[in-house]
């Protein structure tokens, strides 16, 4: 199993849209390319909004996952 | 995506101030260009000295819709202002006023919040807004 080397991680839990994507886009301008963010995010939203997101700026989502009300995103920057 | 998107802003009450502000966010961070005008209400929402007060709801929330929009505050959800703030520290938002508003108001750009970046005519606005959609609220 590979083990992703986490650059930055993005706390939005409690946050409501579009907080969780503005943290997200924030935190992952000034890394470099290939550096890998993990997300924490409750709002309901978030599920479509970081797959849309990610498919529109060029940056992949690696992992989702959700754990009760928790959703757990792992991006790879552009 | 490369069109702007064209938000007119009219309605100077907190919570279309706060959809406006979620659109704008979302655009930016799609690295959509946005293009804000602020006339009338909207505009008077944005005086310097008024911006972070209570500018009330739109009649349809009444006092349930009243709770609900301040327990969501209670939970930290982030103001129009602020929301507004991220906003341009995101991405290409450029957030004008109407110089006729201007007129209307009677107040210059000294007046207005630093989130406003300058005062323009309709023409301007649709000079920018291109072949983008124009949203008006």
């Amino acid at each position: 199993m590979n083990v992703l080397e986490i650059a930055a991680q993005v706390d939005a839990r409690g946050l409501s849209c579009p907080m969780p994507i503005v943290r997200t886009a924030q935190t992952i301008r000034p890394l470099a390319p290939g550096a890998i963010v993990e997300v924490l995010a409750t709002d309901p939203g978030s599920l479509k909004d970081f797959s849309a997101w990610c498919r529109s700026t060029g940056n992949e989502l690696l992992e989702q996952t959700t754990d009760g009300p928790v959703h757990r995103f792992v991006i790879r920057r552009k | 995506m490369d069109e702007p998107l064209n938000l007119v802003l009219f309605s100077g009450t907190d919570d279309k101030l706060q959809a406006a502000a979620v659109l704008t966010a979302g655009a930016a961070a799609l690295g959509r260009p946005v293009n804000v005008f602020l006339q009338y209400w909207a505009l008077d929402a944005f005086k310097r000295d008024r911006i972070d007060r209570d500018h009330g709801l739109a009649p349809e929330a009444g006092s349930e819709g009243r709770v609900h929009v301040d327990a969501l505050r209670a939970a930290g959800q982030a103001s129009w202002a602020e929301t507004f703030r991220q906003a341009k520290d995101l991405g290409n938002v450029d957030i004008e006023a109407c110089s006729l508003s201007m007129d209307l108001l009677g107040i210059d750009q000294a007046n207005l919040d630093p989130l406003v970046d300058g005062v323009e005519g309709v023409t301007a606005f649709y000079l920018n807004a291109g072949e983008g959609q124009v949203v008006f609220i």
